[in-house]
């Protein structure tokens, strides 16, 4: 009996190291990125010497689970900025990224790790929960943080409820969830030939979706939009939409409005499709990402509008560069907007640090007065958007464009 | 007629719930242990059947018996090296086992194929049986009917064979069993074996009629299917068939009829109440026919 007992713990050790090594696995592809930058940082330093100093930008995203689409891209669009700009000379930047899972607390402690090694500037954080999170912290320590997606009310206000007591020392890149659900509203008033029934199927249990819908739906009250049936569905029932397709169908619906992600907007479509059911399909940020889904049947796609501040087929040089320079990185892949608002951000700072003369000796407390400063007061042109400004609560104010999806490819629509 | 449609659809989601339960249900007859990684099962099953599709371009049948074989042998697997060493232990210690499989593959999954969704190719036809204005697509037929195949197969199997005959005298009493002369370990495997098998069908039926294949795919059809089993009453066969197709009845129904938001919360509701009256579940017995 002994020797059974002794047999059993070492086969129960034998599981848990190699459990172990399954997670460190997963954490050291997850921190891949920052060993990257690592690497690169030797050769940014040595030509950094010359121009005093590097200054240190830090941001934390989904690099691991189920978001982590958004986290690499945005990774690998500011890391593809940073290097352009350290190219041209000039002030040196340095990039580091942190996992955080889409996880609020984890975004915490990415926050703690990127303060111990001295980030001055930051891009926040890419999705909306653990930027809502991290927020209190950046103002606290008042270092100046613009987040390329994390359009969430509760990453730039202290009370998102009421939209008041903004932190101003935090700034959005991406439209803000009111703003799009808004504009949304309003580019289906505009445009009756696409339908004038509406309905609507949200994510009732994300900020982002249930948020956009508010608004939406505030709007189209105003704007006189019928919306003849609203569904929702939430993280456990997020496969089965025959329910909601049969109901926005049975009340005429012409037109499907989607806030939501693309993934279950891919099965929506799926099964729609297999009901016959053929709306005109109006989709916001979120459904950016669906033609890049692996396996995904694009003509299902077809006709779909979205809501985008990029899209991926624009012809001037700044979108074609981007675009080449991006799919050389990775292995052929089509940015999407979080990869846009990421590469703007670094710009966004690059030409604001510029602007201010900030240089990488002073505190992040100091460099964060000075970007607050200049970011109130700039005008910027880059990838989402022309004359971009900001205002003093940290939105961002540019014209989302819609586009539609024909033969696989995102078309811009004229207005 | 839309009731008629709901209902339907409700049947084609609760078999998918009932095929999963049977694993459930089984292992936890048998061996008397919670196996919390049966969804992660699903998951690998759904992946193994997505690459023999795509990048093997295996026709649907071959990709099917494919993914069985693998989830087969990965049940038995999981089975000898992380529960057999705890047969003795506290059923606490092979219920974090479980839940620590289960995180193994979610994110040995993860590492391996990434954590982006992949969308799995429409291999059954997408059609559907128009009568009068009801519309009943192929799919949720040939899902009903699958499920309804592998149920009078188990019964068959666990009533008509020697083997089954051995499952149903361990799970009445494994160590009167052993001193019959039954291998109770082997029995086990051939539990886990079977209800691996099931889980790669149930994990093609899933992912044909919701396209998205991802590393945590199976946490919550894998919650629902455990629900179900214990709705119609842990241990029974006949009972995680009930409860599944209830349970996707009840999902669907609550869904058309009284909230979205809500039907989650009515379905568990409707959990509680029957536990309430009959504790044992639906069809749950405390001494007969476990398995």
């Amino acid at each position: 009996m002994k020797n059974h007992g002794l047999v059993k713990k070492v086969l129960a050790a034998l599981m848990a190291v190699s459990m172990m090594a399954a997670l460190t696995a997963c954490g050291g592809s997850g921190s891949s990125g920052s060993a990257d930058s690592a690497e690169a940082a030797p050769a940014a330093e040595a030509s950094a010497e010359a121009a005093g100093g590097v200054i240190k930008i830090g941001g934390s995203g989904p690099l691991t689970g189920g978001a982590a689409v958004y986290g690499t891209a945005v990774k690998d669009a500011a890391e593809l900025a940073v290097a352009e700009i350290n190219a041209k000379g000039g002030q040196q930047f340095e990039l580091r990224f942190e996992d955080d899972a889409h996880d609020a607390e984890k975004a915490v402690t990415a926050y703690g790790a990127l303060k111990d090694w001295g980030m001055q500037i930051s891009l926040c954080t890419v999705t909306s929960s653990p930027g809502a999170a991290a927020a209190p912290l950046y103002d606290e320590d008042n270092i100046f943080a613009i987040t390329p997606s994390g359009s969430s009310l509760a990453v730039i206000y202290q009370d998102a409820d009421n939209a008041a007591n903004p932190y101003g020392n935090i700034f959005q890149m991406c439209f803000t969830d009111p703003n799009q659900g808004v504009a949304s509203a309003d580019y289906l008033a505009a445009h009756p030939d696409l339908g004038s029934k509406v309905a609507v199927i949200y994510k009732n249990d994300d900020n982002y979706s249930s948020g956009v819908f508010n608004k939406f739906k505030a709007e189209s009250e105003v704007k006189g939009l019928e919306i003849v049936y609203d569904g929702t569905f939430d993280d456990s029932n997020a496969s089965d939409f025959s329910v909601q397709l049969t109901k926005a169908q049975a009340a005429g619906a012409d037109i499907l409005f989607l806030p939501i992600y693309y993934e279950p907007a891919s099965l929506i479509l799926t099964q729609a499709n297999q009901m016959g059911y053929a709306p005109t399909v109006f989709g916001i940020d979120g459904m950016d990402g669906i033609l890049t889904l692996e396996g995904f049947d694009t003509s299902l796609a077809e006709g779909v509008y979205l809501l985008t501040p990029f899209s991926a087929d624009a012809t001037d040089d700044l979108t074609k560069n981007f675009v080449e320079n991006y799919k050389a990185k990775k292995d052929g892949e089509i940015p999407n907007q979080f990869a846009a608002d990421a590469y703007d951000c670094i710009y966004a700072i690059a030409q604001a640090v510029e602007a201010a003369g900030i240089t990488a000796d002073m505190s992040a407390s100091e460099i964060c007065d000075k970007l607050v400063g200049q970011f109130t007061s700039m005008t910027f042109n880059g990838l989402t958007g022309q004359n971009v400004t900001w205002s003093e609560t940290g939105e961002v104010s540019k014209s989302p464009k819609a586009v539609v999806i024909q033969g696989g490819v995102y078309v811009g629509v004229e207005d | 007629m839309e009731f008629l449609s709901y209902l339907i659809n409700g049947l084609g989601l609760g078999s998918v719930y009932a095929i999963i339960a049977l694993g459930y249900t089984m292992v936890y007859g048998i061996a008397k242990m919670l196996n919390f990684a049966h969804g992660d099962v699903i998951m690998i099953g759904a992946y193994v059947a997505f690459f023999a599709l795509t990048n093997f371009g295996l026709p649907l049948i071959p990709a099917v018996l494919l993914s069985v074989i693998v989830c087969t042998v990965l049940g038995v697997t999981i089975e000898r090296l992380a529960y057999k060493p705890l047969r003795q232990a506290s059923s606490l210690s092979v219920l974090i086992t479980a839940i620590g499989v289960s995180y193994f593959l979610q994110n040995g999954a993860q590492l391996l194929w990434s954590s982006a969704t992949k969308v799995f190719p429409a291999v059954i036809s997408n059609g559907s049986l128009n009568i009068g204005s009801l519309q009943i697509s192929y799919l949720t037929l040939i899902t009903i009917c699958v499920c309804i195949l592998v149920m009078a197969a188990l019964t068959l199997f666990i009533n008509r064979t020697s083997t089954g005959r051995a499952m149903r005298a361990c799970s009445e009493d494994k160590g009167a069993a052993a001193l019959m002369g039954i291998n109770v370990n082997f029995i086990i495997s051939v539990t886990f074996a079977i209800g691996s098998g099931l889980a790669a069908i149930a994990s093609v039926l899933l992912c044909s009629t919701y396209p998205s294949v991802f590393p945590t795919l199976g946490a919550m059809p894998g919650i629902k299917a455990f629900t179900a089993a214990v709705f119609g009453g842990i241990g029974s066969i006949p009972g995680a068939f009930l409860g599944g197709l209830l349970l996707g009845v009840i999902e669907i129904l609550a869904k058309a009829y009284i909230s979205t938001q809500l039907s989650d919360a009515i379905v568990f509701a409707v959990l509680i109440v029957v536990l309430l009256i009959k504790p044992t579940g639906l069809l749950g017995r405390k001494l007969s026919e476990k398995v």
